[in-house]
């Protein structure tokens, strides 16, 4: 499954679509596509020009946990350095 | 030390209001990403995995106290209260908002600092020994060359839109500290036989994707000539460099594709032409400059301190960090300091608001309101007097920035990797941590001596593996980070790329080998030999042996 990210425009924050449509920084909120539904969501997500920078798509598992390949990129994205746990949206947690 | 004119403070001022114009354009929807992207570039901020990241120019890593100050406070104000020195003497933010850059940008420039040079296919910062104007070993100040070469190229029309990125570098003593022969350009500052000073010329040295060690085109250049032979070079190179291909656009690429030899004939002839058309600065130019760089008022001292006598017999770590941090200065009675930036555990290169604060003051006490960065990550009191060196080690030890292991096994490089980068195959600090803890006993690590290792996150190069003694490469393994070590490099005068050590280890295994190559040196090394002089003398087979033994 998919989901889709980009970097919030004004401070550079790694952001997710979710349900509603609009923008979270909690992954496991965010919505989850299957093919060709993804392309066309991500596709809009991108026109999006005054909100977001670099959207693209992300693989997720069924629990909205980072999947496939690019897994420890995308968890090191959601949750901040492994090397600064004080820093990023781990901190918050 | 250089101060901007007011041409320059103009033109940075200007930079930064069409920046803001720029920005405020992005956020209203005006200008596209793509339109943005090369602007925003051009004033040193990237986009990062968890946020923006912007890239400052410490041009030759040289900066005043008050300039030092001023990245706490921005770190402080705008960042999450901390910096990233690099290898390029810059330093890095990871967190600055884009709303707030016109901002911090403002705050840089009142202290006439910048991110102009810092990105795009310009000739980037020059960098230059950390040791200018301090040691005695230099023939002369290298910063003057420096300058000139920043005045020239910055916003050089002709050179903004070069094939690709352009990197130069300049030593002035026989050690080198700024690794000329793995730049696009390295200029080495000589005195020759019939005893004038000039430039060794070396081009075509370059890490990344395609790692050279640099050749000499030119073995002695007379001073005066700089600016129209390095003209000529440049030129030669955006006539012929590739554009279209991003990875063979290095100048590196066009020197070893044309043989050293044509190469150099093709600069010559260019040079022949251009030589006496008024690219070189005048002599009263050069002196204007030079007087920048006139040297700070030192006093007149013994060469001895008792105080310091008496303080390096009383306390043993002192006496450590005296040995290993603080090296000889061209005047009696002074001294180099290094402040490591590398403490056990910590993120190599990374310093807080506060110390930065710390090391500010320090600098304005007792190093002549002069600090310098370090292309391996440290910074440098330049001017300590011997006798306030106890008390320099004292407020250094306050602000937890004495850690002594200048050159040693856990004075690691090691590139931002993909804790923060977004091109990263693996992490680089995480390994440099573990490195350093595995080797934390300070007796041990003096023991063993000098020991680079380098550490980068990807084939880009940023933590310089190829040059390490002992070098490590995050690679990708079907989404695993995986290492491969490579071994036998030196950035310095005796420049060499490592060689691969074989199959990529994991990360559980990677400082295991460490250990293991330690190992094989500590069996074999004869006097005084360096981890490096040993590998030469035997050759890769037995330390290739211990690594893939068992593992
Ligand atoms: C985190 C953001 C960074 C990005 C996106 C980045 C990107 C790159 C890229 C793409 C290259 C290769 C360019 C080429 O071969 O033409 C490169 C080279 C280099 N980078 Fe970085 N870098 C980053 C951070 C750093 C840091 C933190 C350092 C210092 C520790 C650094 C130092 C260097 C150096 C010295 C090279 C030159 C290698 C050569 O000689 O070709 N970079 N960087
Ligand atoms: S070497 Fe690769 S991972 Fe490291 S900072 Fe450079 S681009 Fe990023």
């Amino acid at each position: 499954m998919k989901a889709v990210t980009g970097n919030r425009l004004g401070d550079g924050a790694v952001v997710y679509l979710g349900d509603d449509d609009r923008w979270t920084t909690d992954l496991a909120a965010a919505a989850r596509f299957e093919g060709d539904d993804a392309k066309s969501v991500l596709a809009a997500a991108q026109a999006r020009v005054k909100e977001i920078t670099d959207a693209y798509l992300i693989e997720v598992d069924g629990a909205g946990a980072p999947a496939g390949r690019e897994a420890l990129r995308e968890t090191i994205r959601k949750s901040g350095p492994t090397v600064r746990l004080d820093l990023g949206y781990q901190a918050g947690a | 030390m250089y101060r901007y004119d007011e041409f320059d403070a103009t033109l940075v001022a200007e930079r930064v209001s069409q920046f803001r114009g720029q920005v405020e354009r992005r956020l209203a929807g005006d200008l596209t990403e793509d339109q943005f992207k090369p602007l925003r570039l051009m004033n040193g901020l990237y986009l990062q995995l968890h946020a923006y990241m912007l890239r400052v120019a410490v041009p030759y890593g040289a900066m005043s106290s008050k300039q030092m100050r001023r990245l706490g406070e921005v770190a402080r104000k705008y960042d999450r209260g901390y910096g990233h020195f690099t290898t390029r003497q810059n330093i890095q933010y990871n967190w600055p908002a884009l709303v707030d850059v016109p901002d911090l940008l403002d705050d840089l420039a009142d202290v006439e600092m910048h991110a102009i040079q810092t990105s795009g296919n310009c000739i980037r910062n020059v960098t230059s020994d950390q040791y200018a104007g301090a040691t005695a070993e230099e023939v002369e100040d290298p910063r003057p060359y420096c300058e000139m070469i920043r005045q020239w190229s910055t916003f050089h029309p002709e050179f903004s839109f070069l094939p690709r990125k352009f990197k130069i570098a300049i030593t002035a003593a026989e050690h080198d500290r700024a690794a000329v022969k793995v730049h696009d350009i390295g200029l080495r500052l000589y005195k020759n036989d019939e005893g004038e000073i000039g430039f060794e010329v070396i081009v075509g040295g370059g890490l990344g994707r395609t790692p050279y060690v640099g050749h000499t085109i030119r073995k002695f250049l007379p001073k005066k000539y700089l600016l129209s032979y390095l003209e000529a070079i440049l030129r030669v190179y955006n006539l012929e460099g590739r554009r279209d291909n991003m990875y063979k656009a290095r100048i590196k690429i066009l020197v070893n594709a044309e043989g050293i030899e044509k190469f150099a004939e093709m600069v010559e002839a260019e040079w022949a032409q251009i030589k006496d058309s008024g690219i070189d600065l005048p002599r009263e130019e050069m002196e204007r400059i030079n007087a920048y760089f006139a040297p700070p008022a030192f006093e007149k001292l013994p060469d001895q301190s008792e105080a310091l006598e008496e303080k390096r017999a009383s306390d043993k770590d002192f006496a450590r960090w005296l040995r290993l941090n603080t090296v000889g200065h061209k005047t009696p009675g002074y001294a180099i300091v290094n402040i490591s930036l590398k403490p056990i555990g910590g993120v190599p290169g990374d310093i807080s608001d506060v110390q930065m604060e710390a090391v500010a003051d320090i600098a304005q006490a007792y190093s002549l309101d002069e600090v310098r960065a370090t292309h391996e990550q440290n910074l440098v009191l330049p001017h300590v007097k011997k006798d306030d060196l106890y008390a320099v080690y004292s407020d250094l030890e306050k602000a937890d920035l004495a850690t002594a292991n200048i050159g040693l096994v856990s004075d690691i490089i090691a590139c931002p990797g993909l804790d923060y980068c977004s091109l990263a195959n693996a992490r680089s600090i995480p390994i440099a941590q573990r490195i350093s803890e595995r080797f934390a006993d300070i007796d041990a690590q003096e023991e063993l001596g000098e020991l680079k290792i380098k550490i980068s996150g990807c084939i880009n190069a940023c933590g310089h593996h190829h040059v390490g003694h002992i070098g490590i490469l995050g690679v990708d393994k079907k989404g695993e980070e995986f290492y491969q070590v490579t071994l036998g490099g030196s950035g310095a005068e005796d420049a060499s790329l490592g060689e691969i050590a074989g199959r990529g280890l994991s990360s559980e295994q990677v400082v295991d080998a460490v250990e293991k190559l330690v190992g094989v040196y500590r069996e074999h090394r004869q006097d005084k030999e360096r981890f490096l002089d040993t590998y030469r003398r035997l050759g890769a087979e037995p330390f290739k042996e211990a690594l893939y033994e068992a593992a």
